[in-house]
């Protein structure tokens, strides 16, 4: 043991600087793996916090009917913090525009949000609004609407208010409610002067609770269920708002789980391919030290210490860099970064990252190491049995593969969470893995056979390179490839992902709605608005109408027999149905076939259904429903189940009519436009109200606005993941072509010796690594392409992205930083006089 | 064997596998040398000498034959056991010196010993390095040294084991003139003093003279055995 320390010791110190460069990929890529780890634990904090600033609290627990002293008593045990809101709908008058307007009244109570901030315009304003009095916080779009200002006065019921501000932002609010009325804040002490308390229309209650650290929301509701079996409470949690959101955040998390995968398997392709080249030069001190008396396992031994002090060096390395990173990112970040994220060393991050480092570079340095096993004492008599080292099957490069495949299975199930995932990135590597070898024979065999002798002799002989003994056509084509692939993939998942992102909440979608327009004022109003600069680009008729039977069973018979197990709203609601002729940009159909134009005569009216709907009400093809639309019976049946983006701001219903049936319906409209800005918005905002007083108008620009800064956050976090590996690829890069230099180093001092000129060196260098780095940009940019469409399809269930034009540019990319790599390589050694080398070298 | 047989070799036979068929380079070799001689080992290029002497010291396997060193039947042992054998009996002098270019001089003498885990060796390595004359050099690496030099520590580490059997390849065939002497009268002299048996394959037919006996080899298969007249 002592020898195989001190060996091993004294054979590292003139190649330090050497390994400390092999040693980069590993420190690079754990580098990156913890902070990833790290920040992506910091920015999954932040989302958390910001998805608790969603509801603003741990739970909200509504009732159509007060709460009750048993509720709020066991609510108020729990011994975290309960706020009080009641809704309701009301008229609101406005003296000084001497005018009518419905809105959604809150009164609340209480410290609410706990989590993320009620954001209003002045800010200050949430802070008189809780100091109690006759204030009120109005919808910005009221105050446009009737040109109020902060100050002016507003009646609910018998009182007067004052407006203290306009709502930016209020936690708990979901966009619906405000498509519903505009909102308006009272402090619950000031409701009962209104007279309004106790004869609300449609009121809501509500206890907003922030739970102790610890609680789990999910507890309290079961307790509160089995408690309160008679008292109808609906429940509410961060997790089912963050689902509400989308896959969005989900898809952040495999996304970021595959970058760190990416980043260690990119370290240990690095070692892997740097220790095969320390090894190759190595072989003559082995088979000396293998005469000396050496056994097989003592020298194998001597530089498996070497390579694991190399992990060991590179995971400590690494993990400070990653600390050192993680503790420089608010500075290098701050201003750039749209979500504030508390940077805090993720301890668990640093271990993982550290340790699953250290196993990978450990099972990847074994397999260039176990040739040294194999290298005989004779190779010090005859240098050419130092050719054929590593030549013969040896049985345990099998076992180290199978190895390292286990492992890579294993972190990558580890890192996604799931099993099929896991092994599906895994199996997707080993599919790269195997392409890449079998280009890499197929190159060195095509070198051979088919490079026609009357080629000018450089080409030939940088051809030749690509097969003779000792090349690297293998080594190269797998890390370059590989590499290609890997950052390749990531880049483009990452579009991938960004587009599906900008796609669901930004720009370009409509962001304000008008309702309740009339049948005869549809028209007029679209010029109107098409007048103040904001088109129409979307409209749809609503016709309201209620079930009269589902299946034949009548509505009534369905509510009273309560194992039918049809839920009351699906069948109490007024259904406030559409009817078009094809289907909108925010629906797919699932099921069955969309059916644009029926004749009424025709029998059942072939209607689309909602899925989520469908779900509820065990709706399936064929299924008939029969609807009172305003008094008259209409017979549909179910034609189709659509897919609805309810996550889009658009016009969205749970039931769409074909054409040709319900026009002659007493129906109003509802239109969507695109304004450019928050004062566009008012502007025809005023156009349409001032000439149609009974449209209601909605700005979603706030609502987008929101969910826009969640996606923009979203968008961020991959973008900056997906750059620390791409510089870890670029690294691996660098080594590879790097570590081919020493390798190189003997053959081009030989052939200067023998009178080649620079150039000449320089453009056999060319040849071999023109034709390398084009192979393996380009079969790794196929792979690349594959490896997006799947993981699109299978982990992130969205369409895959991929434009010809990104991945022509960095497979273009990669073919000139390898050539240009391996000339700064190699450029050391074209310089230097050959009988220095040769010195050196002897 | 007999009592004081060191090597003993008996028809041995390498055969490699090429593309155009086997290629037999020695061909039934046979041949006894008793403990403190020395032996030359000449003919031309690609009469099998190199391999003859790989097969002695066990650095390769024979396709047929035995080989008996220091009292070990090789071809009976596994790669391993050889390897103790080479440390515990044998000493090498390749051509190309062979220092491993990451030790110091001291270090590579050192090799052989710490390979068997001795401590406190430093002293006999210092030793040996003075008696090659090269005690000042300690510390240097050979990139620092020139070739006589090199093959000197080479020699100095050949010894350090206290070898049974010190195998030479080509001792002197990168040395000029001046130093190949200065070389040779070091083998010899360590040889002497320290009763090892000597085996060198040269094309030196003044440095084959110098042994106790000269066996020639011809395409494989030995020509001749012959005692020498002025045996140093």
């Amino acid at each position: 043991m002592n020898f195989i320390l001190k060996m091993a010791w004294r054979d590292s110190r003139a190649s330090r600087r050497r390994l400390f460069l092999y040693s980069l990929s590993v420190v690079l890529g754990i580098a990156a793996l913890v902070s990833i780890g790290s920040f992506s634990a910091n920015v999954r904090q932040a989302i958390q916090a910001e998805a608790k600033g969603l509801l603003g609290a741990d739970l909200f627990v509504t009732a159509p009917a007060p709460l009750g002293a048993p509720v709020t008593d066991y609510l108020g045990s729990l011994g975290g913090e309960v706020s009080r809101e009641q809704m309701f709908s009301s008229m609101m008058t406005f003296p000084e525009a001497n005018r009518l307007r419905l809105v959604q009244v809150h009164a609340v109570e209480g410290g609410f949000p706990f989590y993320g901030a009620f954001e209003t315009d002045p800010a200050g304003a949430p802070g008189r609004l809780r100091a109690g009095g006759n204030v009120v916080i109005l919808e910005p779009t009221l105050l446009a609407q009737f040109g109020l200002r902060v100050g002016d006065r507003v009646k609910l019921g018998t009182t007067l208010f004052t407006v203290i501000g306009a709502v930016r932002k209020v936690p708990g609010e979901s966009p619906g409610v405000a498509m519903m009325a505009p909102r308006a804040y009272i402090p619950m002490a000031s409701l009962a002067a209104t007279g309004l308390a106790g004869r609300e229309a449609l009121a809501r209650y509500r206890a907003m609770v922030r739970l102790p650290a610890g609680r789990d929301p999910d507890g309290v509701i079961r307790e509160m269920k089995e408690r309160f079996p008679a008292i109808r409470l609906s429940f509410e949690t961060v997790e089912e708002r963050k689902r509400n959101l989308g896959r969005a955040l989900a898809n952040l998390d495999g996304f970021l789980s595959l970058v760190g995968f990416v980043a260690l398997v990119l370290g240990g392709i690095g070692v892997s391919s740097a220790l095969h080249a320390y090894v190759r030069e190595k072989i003559a001190t082995v088979a000396v030290l293998r005469c000396l008396g050496a056994s097989a396992r003592q020298s194998f031994a001597v530089y498996m210490a070497q390579g694991l002090a190399l992990g060991l060096a590179g995971a400590c390395a690494g993990g400070a860099l990653g600390v050192a990173v993680q503790k420089g990112l608010p500075a290098l970040v701050r201003g750039m970064l749209p979500i504030s994220v508390d940077f805090f060393v993720s301890w668990p991050a640093l271990l993982r990252g550290t340790g699953a480092g250290v196993v990978i570079c450990l099972l990847f340095s074994l397999l260039p190491l176990l040739s040294v096993r194999r290298i005989p004492p004779l190779a010090a008599l005859r240098s050419a049995v130092a050719e054929r080292v590593g030549m013969a099957p040896d049985p345990w490069r099998l076992a180290i593969i199978a190895s390292i495949a286990a492992a890579i299975a294993g972190f990558a199930v580890w890192q996604t969470g799931k099993i099929s995932v896991g092994l599906g990135f895994a199996g997707m590597l080993g599919l790269g893995f195997g392409v890449l070898l079998g280009l890499a024979h197929a190159v060195a065999w095509a070198a051979r056979r088919f490079v026609p002798r009357g080629l000018p002799y450089v080409v030939r002989q940088g051809f030749a390179n690509l097969h003779r003994p000792n090349n690297r056509t293998v080594l190269l084509l797998l890390s370059l490839g590989l590499g290609t692939f890997l950052v390749l993939t990531l880049f483009l998942v990452r579009t991938t992902l960004l587009r599906e992102i900008q796609g669901s909440g930004a720009a370009g979608r409509p962001n304000l709605i008008f309702f309740d327009i009339q049948d005869d004022q549809i028209d007029p109003m679209e010029r109107v608005a098409s007048a103040a600069g904001s088109p129409v680009v979307e409209r749809a008729p609503i016709v309201t109408m209620r079930i009269g039977s589902v299946r034949g069973v009548t509505v009534e018979k369905l509510l009273a027999n309560k194992g039918a197990g049809l839920p009351d709203w699906t069948l109490r609601r007024e259904y406030r149905s559409t009817f078009r002729g094809r289907l909108s940009s925010t629906e797919k159909v699932v099921e069955g076939a969309f059916v644009g134009r029926a004749d009424p005569g025709a029998g059942p009216v072939p209607v689309s259904v909602e899925e989520g709907l469908a779900r509820e009400m065990h709706l399936h093809i064929g299924d008939e429903i029969d609807w009172d639309v305003q008094g008259l019976p209409v017979r549909s049946r179910v034609g189709s189940i659509r897919a609805v983006e309810w996550r889009r701001m658009e016009p969205n219903f749970f039931v769409v009519f074909p054409e040709g049936v319900l026009e002659g319906a007493p129906k109003t409209y509802v239109a969507a436009l695109i304004t450019a800005s928050p004062a566009d918005s008012a502007r025809v905002q005023r156009a349409v109200v001032d000439q149609f007083p009974n449209v209601t108008a909605i700005d979603l620009g706030l609502v987008v606005e929101t969910l826009d800064g969640i996606f923009s956050k979203v968008a961020f976090a991959v973008q900056f993941m997906a750059l620390f590996t791409v510089a870890t690829g670029l690294v691996v890069l660098a080594g590879a072509v790097l570590t081919g230099r020493h390798q190189r180093i003997r053959e081009t001092v030989l052939l200067r010796t023998l009178g080649a000129t620079r150039r000449q060196v320089a453009l056999i260098q060319l040849v071999e690594y023109a034709v390398l780095g084009m192979q393996a940009a380009v079969v790794g940019g196929l792979l690349a392409v594959a490896g997006n469409a799947l993981l699109a399809r299978f982990v992130f269930h969205i369409p895959a992205t991929a434009s010809i034009g990104q991945v022509a540019a960095a497979v273009a990319g990669v073919a000139v930083l390898t050539v240009a790599t391996g000339f700064i390589a190699g450029r050391g050694v074209v310089d230097h006089p050959p009988l220095e080398i040769l010195r050196q070298e002897t | 064997m007999s009592i004081q047989a060191m090597l003993r070799v008996e028809r041995l036979t390498k055969t490699y596998g090429t593309a155009a068929g086997p290629l037999t380079v020695l061909h039934e070799a046979s041949f006894e040398l008793e403990a403190g001689a020395s032996m030359a080992i000449v003919g031309p290029s690609g009469s099998g000498k190199t391999t003859l002497l790989g097969l002695c010291a066990g650095l390769d396997r024979a396709t047929g034959g035995s080989i008996d060193l220091a009292g070990e039947r090789l071809d009976s042992l596994d790669e391993d056991e050889r390897a103790r054998v080479r440390n515990e009996s044998v000493g090498f002098v390749f051509q190309n010196f062979q220092l491993i270019p990451t030790l110091t001089a001291l270090e590579n003498v050192l090799v052989p010993l710490e390979l068997r885990g001795e401590r406190g060796c430093e002293p006999q390595g210092r030793e040996l390095l003075e008696r090659v004359g090269l005690a000042a050099r300690a510390d240097h690496y050979p990139v620092q040294l020139s070739g006589g030099e090199q093959q000197r520590i080479a020699l100095a580490r050949a010894f350090i084991n206290r070898p049974k059997i010190l195998f030479c390849d080509e001792p002197t065939g990168n040395l000029d003139g001046d130093t190949a002497g200065s070389m040779v009268e070091l083998i010899f002299g360590l040889n002497r003093e320290r009763g090892t048996t000597l085996v060198l394959v040269t094309h030196n037919f003044e440095l084959a003279g110098r042994c106790q006996r000269i066996l020639r080899l011809r395409n494989g298969a030995v020509a001749s055995d012959e005692r020498t007249p002025g045996a140093a």
